[in-house]
């Protein structure tokens, strides 16, 4: 009989949370410096043509791009290739890509989509034209040309 | 539509080759050449009426055949209009509607492109995207240019700044004025089958 028994066993204290909100704050700050937002990447190089009669388009909303030229990475050849969102593509994966983006429109929207190409000026038409013939299939038959701005000639 | 029997000199032909050269109504042509050659076309027969400044205009080559512009006669079209409006076709009364309203601004009968006028295109495979652009755009500057030089003759305002003006106050007085240029001066473009130079056949 010890005068110094402990009569109660001793609690273990709370573990402290004073430093949670420093720790979350760390993980937000963490995941917001290290996210890239995902953008449109172009992968190929596009050096567009000059042109007079150009118009800026306000609802760019409804733009869809194709983009077509030799790939930026040397490594995939020289050779024009197609870019749709931020892949290569074939000429046949055209149709269904339109209409995936038809529904990423609201619904009264859909018939309103754009196409517009941004096309390398050095491209031969033999693309240019097998991507319009496709697109007319997939009836998105608004199609634009993107183009630099020049003045007209005499 | 009724089907239109197609004269000769209705259609002008732009093709382009492998070379990125341009062969223009079986001419020879630069790109700075072909605006002009475009406007011939659209003017040709239609001169002396909506150009005052303009009675005598010198074609490039007078060898070539032009599209026959018609008259379009204020009397002829409330005859029209009746009988659409008789035949329950309201879609063709408007058209007329609209023709009306375009002779009512210009002050005076005008005279119009045959249906089966049109500017066509036809590109090799090989022809470079460049050339092609190229081509569009100064065929849309010739359009651009006439309908800017009517526009001003009679509205005492471009066409292009009423286009602008349209496109932010959706004015309809703007719009009768825009459709009133667009008669006279349709942009009509069709674009063939690409030819393939390489795969044999030319």
């Amino acid at each position: 009989m010890s005068k110094f028994k402990k009569n109660k066993k001793r609690e273990s204290g709370a573990i402290s949370t004073a430093s949670l909100p420093d720790i979350v704050f760390m993980l937000l700050f963490f995941f917001m410096v290290a996210t890239v937002l995902r953008t449109e990447e172009e992968m190929v190089r596009v050096i567009r043509p000059e042109a007079s009669e150009i118009y800026k388009i306000e609802k760019k909303h409804l733009i869809r791009y194709v983009n077509i030229g030799p790939p930026q990475d040397k490594r995939y050849g020289t050779e024009p290739v197609i870019q749709l969102n931020d892949q290569f593509a074939d000429v046949v994966q055209i149709r269904e890509w339109v209409e995936n983006e038809r529904l990423t429109l609201a619904e009264a929207e859909q018939t309103k989509m754009w196409v517009s190409m941004k096309v390398d000026q050095d491209t031969k038409m033999g693309v240019v034209t097998d991507v319009k013939q496709e697109l007319r299939k997939a009836s998105a038959l608004k199609v634009l040309y993107s183009a630099n701005s020049r003045e007209r000639t005499n | 539509m009724e089907q239109q029997e197609v004269r000769e000199g209705d259609v002008f032909n732009v093709r382009t080759n492998f070379r990125d050269e341009l062969l223009v109504e079986s001419e020879v042509l630069s790109v700075q050449q072909l605006k002009d050659g475009a406007k011939d076309f659209l003017i040709a027969t239609g001169t002396g009426l909506l150009h005052p400044e303009r009675p005598n205009v010198t074609l490039r080559d007078d060898n070539l055949k032009y599209p026959e512009r018609q008259w379009v006669r204020k009397t002829e079209l409330i005859v029209l209009e009746q009988s659409y409006i008789a035949a329950g076709q309201m879609k063709g009364a408007e058209r007329v509607r609209e023709k009306l309203t375009a002779i009512a601004l210009f002050g005076g009968d005008y005279r119009e492109l045959p249906g089966s006028a049109l500017i066509s295109l036809q590109t090799d495979r090989n022809t470079s995207y460049n050339l092609y652009l190229q081509v569009q755009n100064e065929l849309e500057a010739a359009v651009n240019e006439l309908r800017d030089e009517l526009s001003l003759a009679k509205f005492n305002e471009s066409y292009a700044s009423l286009e602008e003006r349209y496109g932010r106050s959706k004015e309809s007085s703007l719009l009768d004025k825009i459709k009133a240029v667009r008669l006279v001066y349709p942009q009509r473009i069709s674009e063939a089958e690409p030819r393939d130079a390489s795969q044999g056949y030319y």
